[in-house]
């Protein structure tokens, strides 16, 4: 063999192989939050305290943080204290697999079982205005901070079975999330412009709902948009799939309550 | 009489509702893939383009304006996830176009484009839509009547 084709066999070789060896990306950057693809009023009115619909509820939120419940006569406060000091970074952390039970909890979850264990008292319904409200008042308590869940050890089933429902075709229409929120998102579907799907604002007011409303019910709305089988609230199926998001949200600052179309 | 009339509706309703089902239950029209193509028409029906037409724009049938553009008038937000429709009657032959419409996927396994006449190999399907195609036969040929007059 030649001296130049040798070397012509070897850029060739290495021009098949550098794809390989290139470190695939590593996501170190947060992907944007669905806030950016707002109009700037709407961006405006979720920055402003006094102009954000969602802020009703979080008003409610701190009136029950202070509420007596439940057998024990406890409120969150009796137990928690200040929540501006106590409940700061918690909602950066869920969801969280419970010690005691082993369960995957999201935030409702997890307040409900303060309720229930604590509290002494019956759980808050979803999509109840006490529960959206304790949500998003301890959920505000963490604006601005970087979502960061745990997805190994004891999570890491959940994650797997989360990262799985992400990706696979599901409904009449056939589609998976990540088609949706990967492939396309930037891109307009009809009026809406397709975020990267993450929950970093949630519980979030909604124009369409004229109300707050939990992660869950935004997911069954895009579960209902493929003609897909829509979990029941606090179903396994969504559990996994909210830490999985929380996860892709790895690094994106709380911004709860958000405001979204 | 008025009470034997209400019954009398009703039966038809329900005779109706069963038929409804029929048509568009567990059981899909066979159908002949040849290349890129199912040549002859689902069950041998003809397509209206006017029918065509307000199923490809109404957002509880075909719903394609979600993803597609296509030239019609007064429809401001048009997609952009698909090709632009407007030209494809000259692109592809009307065979072409049916088998898009039943089964995209079959074409680009990895396409975002639904299966509008499927049923198999779906996943959790909602239970009001389970066990029937997206459209019925009629709807698909009508569509492609339709979509065949798109030739610029
Ligand atoms: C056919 C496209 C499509 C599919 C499939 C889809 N979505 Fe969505 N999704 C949307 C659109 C459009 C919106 C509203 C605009 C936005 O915020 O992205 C949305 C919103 C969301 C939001 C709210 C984001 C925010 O910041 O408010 C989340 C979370 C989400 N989707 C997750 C999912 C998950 C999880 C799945 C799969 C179960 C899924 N989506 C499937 C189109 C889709
Ligand atoms: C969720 C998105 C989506 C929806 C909804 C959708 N399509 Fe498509 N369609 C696509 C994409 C993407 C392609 C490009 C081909 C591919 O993906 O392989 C395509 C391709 C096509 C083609 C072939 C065009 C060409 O020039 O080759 C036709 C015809 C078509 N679509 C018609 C329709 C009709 C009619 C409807 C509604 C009944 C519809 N589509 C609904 C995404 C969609």
């Amino acid at each position: 063999m030649s001296r130049g084709r040798a070397l012509a066999l070897m850029v060739m070789i290495a021009s098949l192989i550098t794809p390989l060896i290139t470190p695939l990306p590593t996501h170190a950057d947060p992907l944007p939050s669905g806030t950016g693809f707002l109009s700037e009023d709407l961006q405006a009115r979720q920055a402003d305290e006094a102009a954000n619909p969602g802020m009703l509820w979080v008003d409610e939120g701190a009136r029950l943080w202070q509420s007596p419940q439940g057998a024990t006569g406890a409120s969150c406060a009796s137990c928690h204290g200040d929540a501006t000091t106590s409940m700061r970074g918690i909602a950066t952390r869920y969801p969280a697999v419970d010690a005691t039970s082993g369960a995957l909890l999201n935030l409702e979850d997890r307040i409900n079982l303060c309720r229930t264990r604590h509290q002494k008292a019956e759980p808050y319904p979803y999509e109840s205005d006490p529960l959206l409200g304790l949500t998003a008042y301890v959920a505000r308590q963490s604006l601005g901070l970087p979502m960061d869940v745990e997805t190994g050890g004891a999570a890491a089933p959940f994650y797997a079975a989360g990262e799985a429902f992400f990706h696979r075709r599901q409904g009449q229409l056939n589609l998976s999330c990540a088609q949706c929120h990967d492939d396309n998102a930037g891109r307009s579907l009809r009026g809406d412009t397709i975020s990267h799907g993450l929950g970093n604002g949630y519980p979030a007011y909604r124009l369409e709902w004229q109300s707050l409303g939990s992660l869950q019910r935004r997911l069954r709305s895009c579960s209902f948009g493929v003609r897909a089988v829509q979990f029941d609230y606090g179903s396994p199926d969504y559990l996994a799939l909210e830490l999985y998001l929380a996860k892709r949200a790895q690094g994106v600052a709380i911004e709860t309550p958000a405001i979204r179309r | 009489m008025r009470l034997g009339g209400k019954l009398l509706s009703g039966a038809f309703w329900l005779l109706a509702a069963l038929g409804s089902q029929n048509a568009s239950g567990a059981e899909l029209l066979p159908y002949t893939v040849r290349n890129d193509s199912v040549p002859a028409p689902l069950g041998g029906l003809s397509g209206d383009p006017r029918r065509g037409r307000d199923i490809v724009l109404d957002r509880r049938r075909g719903n394609c304006l979600i993803c597609h553009s296509a030239p019609v008038a007064g429809e401001p937000f048009q997609g952009e996830l698909g090709p632009p429709l407007a030209g494809v009657g000259s692109r592809l032959d009307a065979g072409q176009i049916r088998l898009r419409l039943i089964d995209q996927s079959r074409i680009s396994p990895r396409t975002i484009m639904p299966p509008y006449y499927r049923i198999e190999g779906l996943r959790d399907v909602d239970p009001a839509y389970r066990d029937r195609p997206a459209l019925d036969a009629q709807e698909i040929e009508d569509m492609v009547a339709y979509l065949r007059t798109l030739t610029d």
